[in-house]
């Protein structure tokens, strides 16, 4: 990993719970930059289902949240932070199927328990902490191969 | 057309209703949203879908579906199976995408539909 | 096969993208869930939905879905279509049933654009 690069690009956004119609909005803007940067499409590819993934989350489960990226000549970092109630059971929340989801969640066509299995796969590193009452962090990296 | 005839053209996993492949499928159903396959399928529909949770065994039971599918490499999750093994619901596999599969399906059924016609 | 053709095979409506009908296509993913479609459809594919919401299109333009085909005769809510206009996806509606509409497209030559799992993701 390359974590002690200089970021080529850097930014956050804030996401609110909630609100399903402005949903995947961030997801689709950090696609339009890491383009623009020139990434491979693979890499593109990935760091916007990761970050769409997350943002589903944020808006389905917490009262808001943020989104970070940071992209260096070796990896794009993404991160999120949420208000939220917390993942009781982290092992639980990570197998495929399971789903606390709400009905209006799942005619979306969410919800069905594969949000976070989707976002491990897709990264090259993922990490979640979570605390009851506080929130959820989620720290995804994805890596790339040639630079950029 | 039954189950196992189809089972058997397009080599699918039988996880359930081992005893109920004689079963007659008179079309197929594709969707993921319960409420969806609830409103609009109908009785001896082959269902296919991509999801493992246990309700779709309620869904196929009562909308008396040939049987269910699961597409892409899914398989039931435990208490899923457990439910369709006591329900007797026949639930099946395929490592074929749904689109793939509801392709195969729909042309196995129609050959089918044109042999009868042309040879009552 | 063109988006002219595969309004022929559906007789659908044009509801986003009537300049874009010479778009080529050869592979499909139908589904309704949208997590399905971001771990496996890919890019320059039909996706064939029962859903109608925004964000089906979010999840095709993050995908790079060449067109939408709206199965069932449902319509989009209005900014369903405004997104899909400003994002520049075609969205076509066929009254056939996400099933019939598969087999149509099949049958005239369209294949999945995953034909097989073939990792064990889908098991975990």
């Amino acid at each position: 990993m390359h974590v002690h690069e200089k970021p080529t690009f850097e930014s956050n956004y804030t996401v609110q719970g909630g609100n399903f119609d402005e949903a995947g909005k961030v997801a689709s803007q950090i696609k339009v930059i890491l383009k623009k940067l020139g990434l491979q499409t693979d890499v593109v590819r990935k760091a916007a289902l990761v970050a769409y993934e997350s943002e589903i989350n944020i808006v389905s489960y917490a009262r808001k949240g943020t989104i970070s990226i940071s992209v260096t000549p070796g990896q794009v970092k993404i991160e999120t932070t949420d208000e939220g109630q917390g993942i009781p059971d982290i092992n639980l929340a990570m197998q495929e199927g399971y789903s606390t989801a709400t009905s209006k969640i799942r005619e979306m066509g969410f919800g069905a328990g594969m949000g976070l299995c989707n976002i491990k796969k897709f990264s090259d590193y993922f990490q979640i902490t979570s605390e009851i009452g506080k929130g959820t962090h989620l720290k995804m990296i994805i890596n790339i191969e040639n630079g950029v | 057309m039954d189950l196992e005839t189809i089972a058997t053209c397009l080599n699918l996993k039988v996880f359930s209703g081992f005893d109920q492949l004689k079963t007659e499928v008179l079309d197929g159903y594709t969707g993921d949203l319960l409420s969806d396959v609830m409103a609009n399928s109908k009785e001896g529909d082959l269902w296919m879908t991509r999801q493992v949770h246990q309700n779709i065994i309620a869904v196929a039971s009562l909308k008396d579906h040939a049987g269910i599918i699961m597409v892409q490499g899914a398989e039931p999750a435990k208490d899923t199976l457990e439910k369709a093994l006591k329900e007797n619901i026949p639930v099946m596999g395929t490592d074929l995408s749904g689109f793939e599969i509801a392709g195969r399906i729909y042309n196995l059924l129609k050959e089918k539909q044109d042999i009868t016609r042309i040879d009552p | 096969m063109t988006l002219n053709e595969v309004i022929e095979i559906l007789d659908a409506d044009v509801l986003v993208g009537q300049d874009q009908l010479e778009m080529e296509v050869k592979t499909a993913f139908g589904a309704d869930l949208m997590s399905d479609v971001l771990a496996f459809a890919k890019s320059g594919s039909l996706l064939l939905t029962g859903l109608t919401n925004p964000q089906v299109i979010r999840t095709s333009d993050i995908l790079d879905i060449a067109a939408i085909i709206m199965v069932r005769g449902k319509k989009p809510a209005p900014e369903t279509i405004r997104l899909a206009e400003e994002l520049r996806i075609p969205v076509l509606s066929t009254k056939y049933i996400l099933f019939e509409t598969a087999g149509r497209l099949y049958e005239k030559g369209i294949k999945g654009c995953v034909e097989r799992v073939d990792n064990n993701f889908a098991r975990s």
